[in-house]
Formats: structure tokens, C-alpha cells, sequence
């Protein structure tokens, strides 16, 4: 009895995984194809990838991608450490109200949040491009970066920083080598996790951006009209690259373990 | 250190600006005759009048509604045994498990729903079927992870006692463990169902053009049409059936745990 159902649900458990990574397989498979079906595997060419780099919206959109994503990860992370240690130490009103705005911009709607900063920006007449879209990422990834470290901050002992000024410390400097220590480790998750928002991004970005600036989420939106295989190639690059960082980013703590067990 | 309260004030400013003023920027554009200025403008309701006249636009918040609700429940059905197998793994295989599941997740969820067209394209699936597949697929991962979270969070000596205490092991599933994951159905009910009634991308890149949700509707106002004040009306009345939801959904949860 307990054998069968321990079959059935492993069964159950592999079903799900192949419904999880069949389209990605069929995805990566079909990037190689030689013709331009998406239905019909005819044999093994790399010509979706050579086409892919000679594609200049194409290489433009990762360039645009990767970039933003970096400054947005960036400036999101100082902007939200530097927050959050001010809120950590306001009144409780202060707390309420930028935790409640906090809350409300991570709970709206993706579509909500994005009309609203495209009416904001024609009401102050920004012309919308690389600078909105950038913007746009900033604002969307901060609360994010705060909530990460705001947990981090409440576990802090306030004599340390106390003790730091008594000692001669500039309040910068307790900042800068006392608190920021401390809280590192939700800093980097909080970076972590805004560079992940702003990389997946579609529809703050779609509706930001101006004519000529696409992200890999808006040119893989517009390009799917007509049958493109070179957003295959796209997808499998993005694939691969998001698998090898995970794997490396579960295997060092595993192999740092290993070392310091054999010290 | 009381001083170090002062960092907290650009963002105060930035938040008010850049969060609060764009939400009201929509709630000012839905209750203005189009084409007047902020403002020069007239105040008027005939936005959300000739939304509610207009029985095309009712079937399309009623889909939308729909389409989220059965994703949600398909979620929970699939994704509840899922987390309740993974939970019983061992240590190592749990965490694979967990991987192998948030894998998909950072892959970017254009080029997700996207992979799904080339599989869809063989099949001869009518378009609401080949949106569900799409929907259950990207949301999926959101509802078995909140769910194996509060199977993991419990202690398993409550189900050990039930079993002391007389229950077989479907009563003991029944009353205890059952009812402590609640809170993971509940937070993935709104990590999904959220989501899923305003998407837009999903049914249009896997319905085709023939599968309007309010998203859509949404996204042609301000895009295509270029009717911004209609389209302000039409998404506080999401914003609005959204909170209904929700309010219920936690309400559930509440006379749950009173009982």
C-alpha cells in the first residue's frame, strides 16, 4: 500500500516537472532548426543564432536589458539601504505611512502601477525613452530592496552604533562601518531581487519606454506576430545563462562548505 | 542617532511623487471629459457610464474574472499535492525540488509564454484552453512554493499526536494539517489570482486576437486608442473588483481560523 502511493506520487512529482520543462526543452530544440518552423523539426542548423547577432533590435534589446537592469539594481539598492535605515529610526507615523506605500506599489497591479507613471510623465511633459524606462525600474524595484532590509535593521542592536558615536565615530562613519555591515546580507538579497524584477520586467517597461527602446520583454511582445525563430535562439541563450548562474549561486556555498569541513 | 531619521526624507518626497501622484494622476484622468487638460478639466462620470451601458464591456470583466478564478482553483489543485509531496522528500531532494521549480520562475515570462506557442501551435486546443495552460504554467511555481512554505513551517509532531490520538491518516490530514496550510493557499490565492486578472500578455500571445481581457482593453485604450481617460475608468474598476476579491479571500481566511 504505502509503496503504491509512494509511486503514484512520484509520478505525479515527474508529470509536473516534465509539464515545468517541456516548453523550455522544445524551445532550445527548435532554436537549432534549420527551417523557419516552429512545428516541424528538420534537421540541426545554428542559423537562428547567427541571425540573432547580426539582428541589431535584437542586441540592442539585451543591451538595453542588461543595462538597465544594472543601474536600475544599482541606484534601487543605495536609494533603498539609505531609506530604510532612516525609516528604521523614525516615529511611528513616518513607519505607517511609507510602509503602507511600500505595500500598496509591490501590490498593484503590474498595469496599474505602469499607466500611472505613463500619465505622470506626459503630465510633466518627459519625453518617455531610456531615461523613463530606467526610471520606472528604480521606482518599482525599491520597496522591494526596503522590505528585504528592514527585517535585517530590526535585529540590530541600537547600542552598537550608540557605542560607535560615543567612541568618535562621524555619523557617517557609524553608518558606513557599523550599521552597513550588519545589514549586508539584506542588502545583497535585496539587490538580488531588484536586479531579477528589472530583468523580467514587461509590462512597467512596455508601457514607459519610447519609440526605439526595447527590452528583451517588449521586442519578444512585438516580434511574435510574425514567425521570428531568432526569438528562439534569444529564449535558449536566456535559459542557459539563468540556469548556470543558479547552479553556480547554489554550488559555491556547497563547495565553500566542503573546504572549510576539510580545514 | 535620532538623526539618522533625517536620511529617510528624500524618499518620503520620492514616494509621493513617483507612487502616490501616478495613482492619482488615474483616478483624476477617470472623472475628466477627455481631451480637457489637468487643469482645464471638466468633471464628469461618463467614463464609467458607458462602461457599465456597454454589455461587451461587462462580458470582458466577467472573462477576465473568470479566467483568474479557474487558473486560481486549477493552481491549487495541481499545485497542493505537488508541495505536499515535495514536503515529504528528504532534506536533499527537497531542495533540488525547490530548484527545479524556481528555475522557470526567472526565466522572463515573455519568453515563457512564448515557448508554450511553438507546443500549442501542433496542438488544436481551442484558444481559452491554450490560455489556461499558460496561465496555470506561469503561476503555477507562485502557489506550490506558498503552499510546501506552511507544510514545511509545521511541526510534524502535530500529526503524529492526531495519529496517537486515534485519527488514521486521511483524519489526521483532514484536521490538522490541512487547516495550517490554509495561509499558504491564502497567500497564493493572491500571488495568483492577482496577477491573472490583469494579465495580458498571456491571452494575447497564446488566444490570439480573438481572446479580449480586461488587460487588453486596458492596454488598447492607452496604446492604440489612445482614449486615456477611458481607459483611467476601466482600470479603477479592476482596482476596485481586485479589492472585493481580495477582502473576501482574507475574509474566508479569518472566519477560517475563528472557527
Amino acid at each position: 500500500m504505502k509503496n503504491s502511493s509512494n509511486i503514484i506520487s512520484k509520478i505525479y512529482f515527474y508529470l509536473i516537472m516534465a509539464f515545468f520543462y517541456l516548453p523550455i526543452i522544445y524551445v532550445v530544440l527548435f532554436s537549432f532548426n534549420n527551417t523557419k518552423s516552429l512545428t516541424n523539426f528538420s534537421g540541426f542548423s545554428l542559423e537562428w543564432y547567427i541571425k540573432m547577432f547580426e539582428n541589431r533590435t535584437m542586441m540592442e534589446s539585451i543591451y538595453y536589458t542588461i543595462t538597465i537592469a544594472i543601474i536600475a539594481t544599482i541606484v534601487s539598492t543605495i536609494i533603498g539601504t539609505i531609506s530604510a535605515i532612516g525609516l528604521s529610526k523614525s516615529n511611528r507615523v513616518v513607519k505607517e505611512i511609507i510602509g503602507q506605500i511600500n505595500n500598496l506599489s509591490m501590490l498593484n497591479p503590474d498595469i496599474i502601477t505602469a499607466i500611472g507613471l505613463m500619465l505622470l510623465f506626459s503630465s510633466l511633459n518627459i519625453e518617455t525613452g531610456f531615461f523613463t524606462l530606467l526610471l520606472a525600474h528604480i521606482i518599482f524595484c525599491i520597496p522591494y530592496v526596503m522590505l528585504s532590509i528592514t527585517p535585517k535593521l530590526r535585529q540590530l542592536d541600537d547600542n552598537l552604533a550608540e557605542a560607535a558615536l560615543d567612541l568618535g565615530c562621524t555619523p557617517f562613519q557609524a553608518l558606513y562601518k557599523v550599521i552597513i555591515p550588519q545589514i549586508m546580507p539584506g542588502i545583497i538579497s535585496g539587490a538580488l531581487i531588484a536586479f531579477t524584477m528589472s530583468f523580467d520586467d514587461f509590462v512597467i517597461s512596455y508601457f514607459v519606454t519610447g519609440p526605439g527602446i526595447n527590452n528583451i520583454s517588449t521586442y519578444v511582445y512585438s516580434s511574435v506576430k510574425r514567425i521570428n525563430p531568432s526569438v528562439n535562439a534569444l529564449s535558449s541563450i536566456i535559459i542557459v545563462a539563468i540556469t548556470i548562474i543558479l547552479i553556480i549561486a547554489n554550488a559555491v556555498p556547497i563547495i565553500a562548505e566542503k573546504r572549510r569541513i576539510k580545514k | 542617532m535620532k538623526s539618522f531619521s533625517r536620511l529617510v526624507y528624500p524618499y518620503i518626497i520620492w514616494s509621493f511623487l513617483l507612487v502616490l501622484l501616478p495613482l492619482i494622476l488615474i483616478a483624476l484622468y477617470a472623472i475628466v471629459e477627455g481631451g480637457s487638460g489637468i487643469i482645464t478639466f471638466k468633471f464628469t462620470l461618463n467614463n464609467f457610464i458607458r462602461f457599465f451601458k456597454d454589455p461587451i464591456f461587462i462580458e470582458v470583466l466577467l472573462r477576465s474574472l473568470n479566467i483568474a478564478f479557474i487558473t486560481t482553483i486549477i493552481c491549487i489543485l495541481i499545485g497542493y499535492p505537488a508541495a505536499y509531496i515535495i514536503a515529504g522528500f528528504n532534506d536533499r531532494s527537497q531542495k533540488i525540488s525547490i530548484l527545479l521549480i524556481t528555475l522557470p520562475m526567472l526565466i522572463n515570462m515573455l519568453v515563457r509564454t512564448y515557448a508554450w506557442r511553438g507546443i500549442l501551435l501542433i496542438s488544436d486546443f481551442n484558444p481559452e484552453i491554450k490560455v489556461f495552460i499558460g496561465m496555470v504554467y506561469n503561476f503555477l511555481p507562485f502557489m506550490i512554493l506558498q503552499i510546501y512554505t506552511s507544510l514545511t513551517k509545521m511541526d510534524p509532531k502535530l500529526v503524529v499526536a492526531a495519529q496517537d490520538l486515534g485519527c488514521d491518516k486521511k483524519e489526521a490530514f483532514l484536521r490538522v494539517t490541512f487547516p495550517l496550510s490554509i495561509p499558504g493557499i491564502i497567500s497564493g490565492i493572491t500571488l495568483v489570482f492577482l496577477p491573472a486578472v490583469s494579465s495580458f500578455f498571456i491571452p494575447k500571445l497564446l488566444g490570439g486576437g480573438s481572446f479580449v481581457v480586461i488587460g487588453n482593453l486596458i492596454e488598447s485604450y492607452f496604446v492604440t486608442a489612445g482614449n486615456w481617460n477611458f481607459g483611467s475608468a476601466i482600470s479603477i474598476i479592476m482596482t476596485i473588483v481586485i479589492l472585493i476579491s481580495m477582502y473576501f479571500t482574507r475574509r474566508f481566511d479569518y472566519n477560517k481560523e475563528v472557527r
